[in-house]
């Protein structure tokens, strides 16, 4: 087998095994409902997460993730209480805003040559501030058109359920994955994260495409505000905070390397449900509490690190070797 | 000797002119800003507020800018602040002595920051990633420490270190003013600073010179946990408890901004540590100031937002090519000889 299938292969073992086990111990885990609630569940974090995986693919980081989710849900309820514009209406237009957010950052990190680390940084204040700006309480989104986004589901034998915004996921996953693999700008993103001195010597357009991974970061945190909003039915400046850790999370424990250039969209999928299913775990359970889903998490990112590196090492000498 | 306190004064003209704009800007909007006075032997006002409220960003931020010196970032401190914490309220609240509490968490602290020099300097991990796994697991670990309750305590000692004040400072100044000053010395007065620099520009090229690089590497790292092991204590002794879910939150970015406000490169090699004591008072003048001058604090993070961006443009490579013909001439080599000396 390939090396770079390497990582990607231990997630999915990890997570079929560790699925394994908890059906085991609790048989009911393997019922479409759970499996419809893990997708329902996890969905503004995997859309989130498909943009963080172009990003660091690229050798970035977008800390900004969690502050545009929080800045969405808070437009969008501003603008349906105050306004009679449509929801659709709305949609469109926090989408493009969000995305020249994303855009701005990619330029400012391009052509001001600033480390992406901190330039989202400036991001996530001035995200979550304008969110505070708009609003600081907590507004609840009664919009009838909500109601019928919520109704939309396709329904799975044995009662589970596959609502629009986990369908959505899949998709948005679907995409990524084709984008990132079939169309010049993905092979332009892995170039560039090989290097960007190499990138640009191999005729990558650097400057447009560091706009355009960064732009479409912006994007999906938008749409994944739009999910975050749909799933809570309101919007509070203070909501999703920290989920560009737990985006960046799911991306290593999916098997894409952090210095960027290798990985795959589809690993981050699989590190999203390995990251619900320890939720689901410890829902199940009921004696174990919350703070062991952060443990484990933390100790799975470790063992994931541990085993890249361990890859590469193995590479290098290979390489020496021949 | 005037010629050094000159060079350190030139080099934190920039940090001092703007904490002087900022202080004159709120005491414009804000009469009876600059009023001190002196209540049961301890000074009161919003200046002494400002130092007192900084301190946790402060010690976070003396750690982060030698971290950030060797080309690193700590990401973990703030979860490291919540880990100290609560290992400090249980130590306290199962009978423990004060001396003892302050031993085990200072020694917890640094235990968590050599684990992220050790992921850095011997895995050779991205120093980013590396405290992010700290980052992540160091909440669950604080709140397993404290059974996911609040946990507070009574004990006088404890609480005097968050609330109480000596030679009419509060304790939390004087706690990091002594503790700034002797890391200070430490890495001035000894070529310890000049190491670090070498790594931070090229651990390679250190490495192959003989310089200890991991060794230096890990000291930066629990010189960093040692430092929000000492933040944690003081923010859990100043709400008489420890908070698992909120100490520290997000106070690794605030440090990492003091450390840039600072004027130290996030590209590692040259650092200050006072600069970044000024950064991190300067970060906190505006938290007061916006606070005491009415203005929404919803405002806040626009604010802090505005001034990294403009701090970052001015300090990018791209923007200072562009501007060099503007730049006067300067007479540098000069200066930094007699720093020489």
């Amino acid at each position: 087998m390939k090396q770079k299938y390497l990582p990607l292969t231990a997630t999915i073992l990890i997570f079929v095994l560790s699925y394994a086990l908890c059906a085991a111990q609790y048989p009911n885990i393997l019922s479409t409902r759970v499996i419809g609630n893990l997708l329902t569940d996890n969905a503004f974090l995997g859309i989130a997460a498909v943009g963080m995986t172009f990003v660091i693919l690229s050798g970035g980081i977008d800390l900004s993730v969690g502050s545009v989710i929080a800045f969405t849900g808070v437009f969008l309820a501003v603008v349906l209480e105050h306004t009679s514009m449509h929801p659709l209406v709305a949609f469109a237009l926090v989408l493009a805003i969000t995305t020249l957010f994303g855009a701005l950052m990619g330029m400012i990190i391009h052509y001001l040559e600033m480390p992406a680390f901190i330039v989202t940084l400036a991001g996530m204040f001035l995200a979550r501030g304008m969110a505070f700006v708009l609003s600081i309480d907590s507004i609840p989104i009664k919009h009838p058109f909500y109601a019928t986004l919520k109704g939309l589901y396709y329904k799975l034998p044995g009662g589970g359920r596959i609502t629009l915004i986990g369908g959505l996921m899949l998709l948005v996953f679907a995409a990524g994955i084709l984008i990132a693999h079939r169309t010049r700008f993905g092979t332009n993103v892995y170039a560039l994260g090989g290097g960007t001195a190499t990138a640009k010597l191999m005729g990558v357009p650097v400057a447009s495409t560091t706009v355009k991974i960064y732009a479409l970061s912006g994007l999906l945190a938008g749409l994944s505000g739009i999910v975050f909003s749909l799933y809570t039915s309101a919007g509070y400046s203070l909501a999703a905070v920290g989920v560009e850790l737990d985006a960046i999370t799911a991306v290593v424990i999916g098997g894409t390397l952090l210095t960027g250039g290798s990985g795959f969209v589809a690993g981050t999928l699989v590190g999203i449900f390995i990251q619900g299913l320890i939720q689901t775990y410890i829902t199940f359970d009921g004696s174990l509490s919350s703070w062991w889903t952060k443990i484990l998490i933390g100790a799975l990112l470790f063992a994931f690190i541990l085993l890249q590196k361990g890859i590469i090492h193995l590479s290098r000498d290979a390489r020496q070797r021949a | 000797m005037t010629s050094i306190v000159r060079t350190y004064l030139a080099r934190l003209l920039p940090q001092l002119i703007a904490l002087a704009a900022i202080l004159i800007a709120i005491s414009m909007t804000f009469p009876g800003f600059l009023n001190l006075e002196i209540q049961n032997g301890r000074l009161y006002g919003s200046l002494i507020d400002i130092l007192n409220r900084g301190a946790p960003v402060v010690l976070l931020a003396i750690g982060m800018t030698v971290v950030i010196a060797t080309k690193g970032i700590d990401l973990s401190v703030g979860a490291v602040m919540a880990i100290c914490g609560a290992v400090a309220a249980s130590f306290i609240t199962s009978g423990h002595s004060l001396f003892e509490t302050l031993l085990i968490t200072v020694a917890v602290g640094i235990l968590c920051g050599m684990w992220n020099g050790l992921l850095v300097a011997v895995l050779d991990i991205q120093p980013i990633i590396a405290t992010l796994v700290l980052m992540v697991a160091g909440r669950g670990i604080a709140q397993l420490v404290t059974e996911g309750a609040i946990l507070t305590f009574n004990d006088p000692g404890l609480i005097f270190i968050g609330s109480g004040s000596f030679v009419g400072l509060p304790m939390p100044v004087v706690v990091w003013l002594v503790f700034g000053v002797l890391v200070a010395l430490l890495v001035r007065q000894s070529a310890l600073g000049m190491l670090i620099e070498a790594i931070g520009v090229n651990r390679q090229a250190s490495t192959l010179s003989g310089v200890l690089t991991p060794v230096l590497l890990i000291a930066a790292y629990m010189l960093s946990g040692l430092c929000a092991a000492i933040a944690g204590i003081i923010a859990a002794a100043d709400i008489r408890g420890a908070d698992a879910n909120n100490a520290g939150l997000w106070l690794e970015l605030d440090a990492i901004l003091a450390v840039v406000v600072g004027g130290t490169s996030l590209l590692g090699g040259r650092f200050s540590i006072a600069a970044s004591v000024l950064g991190a008072i300067i970060i906190q003048a505006i938290n007061t100031g916006i606070l005491l001058s009415g203005f929404p604090p919803e405002f806040n993070l626009i604010i802090k937002a505005a001034i990294i961006v403009f701090i970052l443009v001015l300090q990018s490579p791209r923007f200072r090519t562009a501007f060099a013909f503007l730049a006067i001439p300067r007479r540098a080599p000069k200066t930094t000889e007699q720093e020489a000396k």
